[in-house]
């Protein structure tokens, strides 16, 4: 058996410039950090830069080798490296440090509709999303009746994009993305598109692909997917390969390590910030309150729930805003809370603690986990972030009457009035 | 059976297939090329009669201004046509560099999502605006007839010119293309020096007014070199070509493309990491 992918002590570094909001450096903010360094060191002496610089390793180690013909999920958190491993290997970034070696011919698909144009028509994006992705005209013309068809826009070739859809969109752009012919195919979370009928004609294209012996790298969030289309998984955590084997055993480590993190009264003191978060104002600690106001780790399906934070201010602010998230299984956010929203803004002095707790009304979440994500901020500005500081599950069993859905009906739980004319 | 390609993947591995890879993209280069055009005149009215319209009321304003108001000589040939010559390679310099500076950055998206050789972003930039000129061409032809000006042999020159004139706007516009990923002061500069540019080369006067001291300083400029070629290829004027200068622009435009591909080059990977 021939290796297709060898990945040796790949390592990736980013460097963080804090305290600026966009991403992007203007000339002028280089020129003025090194005329401050260079003042620095005229006067001789060091003061805190305003401007500081972080190493951040969003891959760190990697180690693994891809047999020819494997089918190998990807999983891990966000922020767990997988986007950066997957560009590394599509070639878009270079990495920091170590080397890969790739046999065959590489084609990725990390995302859907690249360099579509909407003022172009249906034909004419298939043309050119073929060329981006890599394909030669001949061979777009070969199998474009194929993707015109897996698509199912016949009637629409001739419109421009924009007239499309969103579903037709990005059926289209999958389609184009699916006939692919690559010894290598990347992809990474494309298959979460369109409705439940393309997803499955998706996943069909990709059992096909991966049965007609070609390497398939597929990063995604949802685990069963990755079950059904992939042999062995590699498991990522915080820039390092932390499990690689079989999907089954990997998915049940991956599920065991999310649980942790549900202590009842989650101590947040001493979780590790980027960027001079929590350094003005910080997240003490957090927990789940169930109906009778008790911290815990499990609702019952339909039962109120609070969300109380301990915080603490290093120095005086006021009009603090306070904003809670809750992301499900799949980390998609199902909602999100807002102080500000409510017209709530938090003074505080020097050292001061204080206990905040919020109950989201009319929000029942629908059985299963769920991750609750924290942010502080003072007029748009953040001051404290923790992303999934901790989990809790809720329960299938009714709090109330009121039995709980099938887990086909959508991610949000809605009560609604129905009203009957009789004619 | 086909031999499997083999990739190595390294930190600051240089790519040893990299021109060859350019070629193997040449496809996407014409795509993308025909993208721009496509997507530049759908949805307008006039289509792509824009591109003969624009140059053509500059050539009109100029005429007006200039050449009647301020009455500046124009070496003895009709001023309209004299501007005419070297509006056109000038609007060219001018929409193939600063389109080539901001299209890095104008595709931000594809950049950070599939692999390919970045130059064919630039590069089919300045493919449209060759296409553009080649259109606005037209106003020459026609200026020309109009007035009964017959192009001699020189007028077989013209490749060159607009050989050098692409070779500068490339260069340059490589320069600015990396440097904006990095620092986006430079899209500020972009419409400054293709606005200012138009009034420090010959455009709407000889370069012959310059003092002839002078006159190779000037010529640092690649434009004059250009615009001059331009002029004495199509342009029966009474002025010859000053063949220091036209040297002058070969150098400093080839200086410009080396250095700005080598820029580029050494850049580019970094591109889907800060863009």
């Amino acid at each position: 058996m021939t290796i297709a992918i060898r990945v040796e002590g790949v390592s990736k570094r980013y460097v963080l410039q804090h305290q600026q909001r966009e991403r992007y450096t203007t000339f002028r903010d280089s020129f003025a950090s090194a005329a401050r360094r260079l003042g620095k060191r005229a006067i001789g002496k060091a003061t805190h830069d305003s401007v500081t610089e972080e190493e951040f390793w969003a891959l760190r180690d990697m180690d693994f080798k891809i047999d020819q013909g494997e089918r190998v999920g990807i999983i891990g958190r966000n922020g767990a490296g997988k986007s950066t491993l997957l560009k590394i290997l599509s070639h878009i970034t270079e990495p920091t440090e170590g080397r890969i070696t790739i046999t065959g011919k590489v084609a990725s698909l990390l995302e859907v509709g690249t360099g579509f144009h909407p003022e172009l028509t249906g034909r004419e994006n298939i043309f050119l999303n073929g060329a981006i992705l890599g394909m030669a005209r001949a061979e777009i013309q070969r199998k474009f009746d194929e993707i015109v068809d897996f698509a199912g826009v016949e009637r629409f070739l001739d419109t421009p994009v924009k007239r499309y859809s969103s579903g037709m969109y990005v059926r289209l752009a999958f389609a184009v993305g699916a006939n692919l012919d690559p010894e290598i195919l990347i992809v990474d979370e494309v298959l979460a598109v369109g409705d439940a009928e393309f997803q499955r004609k998706c996943m069909g294209k990709m059992e096909e692909v991966g049965s007609s012996g070609r390497t398939v790298l597929f990063v995604s969030h949802n685990l069963p997917t990755v079950l059904r289309l992939c042999p062995r998984t590699l498991l990522l955590e915080g820039g390092r390969l932390i499990g690689s084997g079989e999907s089954s055993r990997i998915i049940q480590t991956y599920l065991a390590a999310k649980a942790l993190g549900t202590a009842d009264r989650h101590g947040l003191s001493d979780v590790r910030r980027i960027g001079g978060m929590g350094e003005r104002f910080r997240f003490t600690g957090c927990s789940v309150l169930n109906a009778q106001g008790m911290a815990t780790n499990r609702l019952l399906f339909g039962e109120p729930i609070s969300i109380r934070l301990d915080t603490v201010a290093n120095e005086d602010i006021d009009e603090v805003s306070v904003a809670v998230g809750f992301d499900n299984y799949a980390e998609v956010r199902v909602a999100t809370v807002l102080s500000e929203e409510s017209g709530v803004l938090y003074d505080y002095s020097a050292k001061q603690t204080r206990e905040i707790t919020t109950r989201p009304q009319h929000f029942v979440l629908k059985p299963g986990r769920y991750f609750v994500t924290l942010g502080a901020r003072r007029q748009g500005q953040p001051l404290d972030q923790l992303s999934q500081a901790l989990s809790f599950d809720v329960d299938s069993v009714p709090w109330q009457e009121v039995q709980p859905p099938s887990e086909t009906s959508g991610i949000v739980q809605v009560f609604a009035e129905w009203v009957g004319t009789d004619g | 059976m086909r031999q499997a390609q083999e990739t190595i993947i390294e930190a600051g591995r240089t790519e040893r297939h990299y021109w060859r890879d350019l070629w193997r993209y040449h496809e996407l280069f014409l795509f993308l090329t025909w993208r721009d055009i496509l997507v530049r005149y759908k949805q307008t009215v006039l289509g792509v009669a824009w591109a003969i319209l624009r140059p053509l009321f500059t050539i009109l304003i100029f005429s007006v201004v200039f050449g009647r108001l301020a009455n500046l000589p124009s070496d003895g040939v009709p001023y309209a046509l004299f501007v005419a010559v070297a509006i056109l390679p000038w609007q060219f310099f001018a929409s193939a560099f600063s389109d080539a500076s901001n299209s890095v950055i104008g595709n931000a998206g594809m950049i950070s999502k599939v692999y390919f050789p970045r130059l064919i972003i630039p590069a089919s930039s300045v493919m449209v605006a060759l296409v553009d000129f080649a259109l606005s061409a037209t106003i020459v032809v026609g200026l020309m007839a109009w007035y009964g000006v017959l192009p001699g042999w020189r007028a077989l020159t013209l490749p060159v010119f607009v050989l050098l004139i692409l070779a500068s706007a490339m260069g340059a516009g490589l320069w600015f293309a990396a440097l904006n990923v990095r620092y986006r002061d430079f899209r500020y500069v972009v419409p400054f020096v293709a606005q200012l540019g138009l009034y420090i080369s010959p455009v709407g006067f000889g370069s012959s007014l310059i003092p002839e001291k002078w006159r190779l300083l000037y010529s640092v400029n690649p434009m004059v070199g250009g615009i001059d070629g331009f002029r004495w290829a199509l342009l029966d004027s009474s002025q010859p070509l000053y063949w220091p200068g036209v040297q002058m622009a070969f150098v400093t435009s080839s200086l410009l493309l080396v250095t700005g591909v080598a820029f580029f080059r050494r850049t580019e990977k970094s591109f889907a990491d800060i863009i």
